[in-house]
């Protein structure tokens, strides 16, 4: 019998420690898992390395963690919606490794499809390929980038069922099913939560195989970081 | 002289029936403004949708559907979402036919570089080296000079890069430059500037070869 369903975000997160690698899913804060990351709040785990494309707004997503000292290291591809980020960064307070989006994604892709790296041109002849192995295929410069090791990788989906199969919507689909591939450890948390079967298998976009905890979440606030419309005619 | 938009206006004369195009953000965005009458474009956003429609109704704002910029949007007919590897995949691969992004510098040699200001401005690369690292087509829409007055079209960039001898065009408020060995080729200067002023402005080696019309954008 299966036990992934745990039943908060709290008891998912409870055996993460200070000094673990974790990777947080979203794009800006469209697809964030709002409820682990609040249970990491209130937990107060320090010198966390968090691998996540952006660093949450101020007062909002991995923000809120930054505010409160407990990430000692950023792996990301943009930062700049993050004024506490910034400052903390060019203090020295922050170490941060910037990397291509791109190569992010494929990092963990890597790490998921069980591959140890993979070939990108993103970065041939800029500060990111410093101390990197380079290759040429076809006339072309390619750098070696490493499948991402980390201990926790923590998502958020739409739907998920009690086996772990996972599904997203739209576009805060973006690092999430990448990052359920490639986490030690990984904890999905679910707008919507099914009996194993009622999910259309065909729709799955994450196999349950990949995901070892998944809850329920609550109060999503879902903040949009630039809404912006048109008007009707 | 142009405006942003006129800038934008300019480089949605360069889209071409049928094409993927990579919008960045900033003035590149505006290009989705001009797309030319009886032409079918594709914008692919690199958080994972391709088909970006406009821009929503109030009544109808979706967190979960957001573009690279993290405005929201819609999606239009034929659109469809992927995660990020996809995303980066059909650009790696050379999918994406045309890509507009801004730029801090651009080298006569064809490099760009606008992610990072050290010591000062450290937002991140973003998508921004995949895209110039694959891009078949890559069109710089910036200003030509910077708040300084100094230009930005230069011999060697002077900021680390984003990309090597990547840019094969740039459109500024002042003209329309391809990029070609032997430096930045002047194609279409702005209404009403002239070539010598374009040529005060431009530190990296300008090519000017016989008369140089002015841009017609309507």
């Amino acid at each position: 019998m299966l036990k992934k369903i745990v039943s908060n975000a709290d008891e998912a997160i409870k055996d993460i420690q200070d000094g673990a690698v974790i990777m947080l899913g979203g794009f800006g804060l469209c697809g964030i898992p709002e409820n682990s990351i609040t249970a990491l709040v209130k937990k107060g785990v320090k010198s966390l390395t968090c691998i996540s494309n952006n660093a949450g707004v101020d007062d909002f997503g991995i923000g809120l963690m930054l505010k409160t000292r407990q990430v000692k290291k950023m792996i990301s591809s943009y930062v700049g919606e993050n004024a506490e980020f910034e400052r903390q960064l060019l203090s020295g307070e922050l170490e941060v490794e910037l990397i291509p989006q791109g190569t992010l994604a494929t990092r963990c892709m890597a790490t998921g499809y069980g591959m140890p790296a993979i070939y990108t041109p993103a970065g041939v002849g800029t500060e990111v390929a410093i101390g990197k192995e380079t290759r040429e295929f076809d006339g072309k410069m390619y750098l070696l980038e490493h499948a991402f090791k980390s201990d926790f990788a923590i998502v958020k989906a739409w739907k998920g069922d009690a086996h772990g199969n996972l599904i997203f919507r739209a576009t805060s689909r973006n690092f999430n099913p990448l990052m359920a591939m490639a986490g030690k450890i990984t904890i999905a948390e679910v707008e919507e939560l099914y009996e194993a079967g009622e999910l259309n298998p065909d729709e799955i976009h994450t196999p349950g195989i990949y995901v070892n905890r998944i809850f329920k979440g609550s109060d999503y606030e879902k903040r949009i970081e630039q809404v912006t419309t048109r008007l009707k005619a | 002289m142009l405006d942003k938009f006129g800038i934008a206006k300019r480089i949605a004369k360069e889209l071409q029936d049928g094409y993927y195009v990579n919008l960045g953000i900033g003035i590149p965005t505006l290009v989705a403004n001009y797309v030319p009458e009886g032409i079918e474009v594709i914008l692919q956003s690199e958080n994972g949708l391709l088909g970006i429609g406009p821009f929503p109704y109030a009544d109808e704002v979706d967190a979960d559907l957001i573009n690279a910029g993290k405005q929201t949007v819609t999606t239009t007919n034929g659109s469809s979402f992927f995660d990020s590897a996809m995303s980066f995949g059909m650009i790696r691969s050379g999918r994406v036919d045309l890509t507009v992004l801004g730029a801090m510098e651009v080298a006569e040699n064809g490099d760009i570089a606008n992610w990072k200001i050290p010591g000062k401005m450290v937002k991140g690369m973003g998508g921004a080296m995949d895209l110039v690292a694959s891009a078949k087509n890559i069109i710089v829409a910036m200003q030509h000079v910077n708040k300084a007055g100094e230009s930005k079209l230069l011999k060697r960039c002077s900021l680390p890069i984003t990309g090597l001898g990547c840019v094969k065009k740039v459109v500024t408020e002042l003209g329309v430059f391809d990029i070609i060995p032997e430096g930045f080729k002047l194609i279409e200067r702005a209404p009403g500037v002239s070539v010598e002023y374009i040529k005060e402005k431009t530190e990296g080696n300008l090519i000017v070869v016989g008369e140089i019309p002015e841009m017609i954008l309507d």
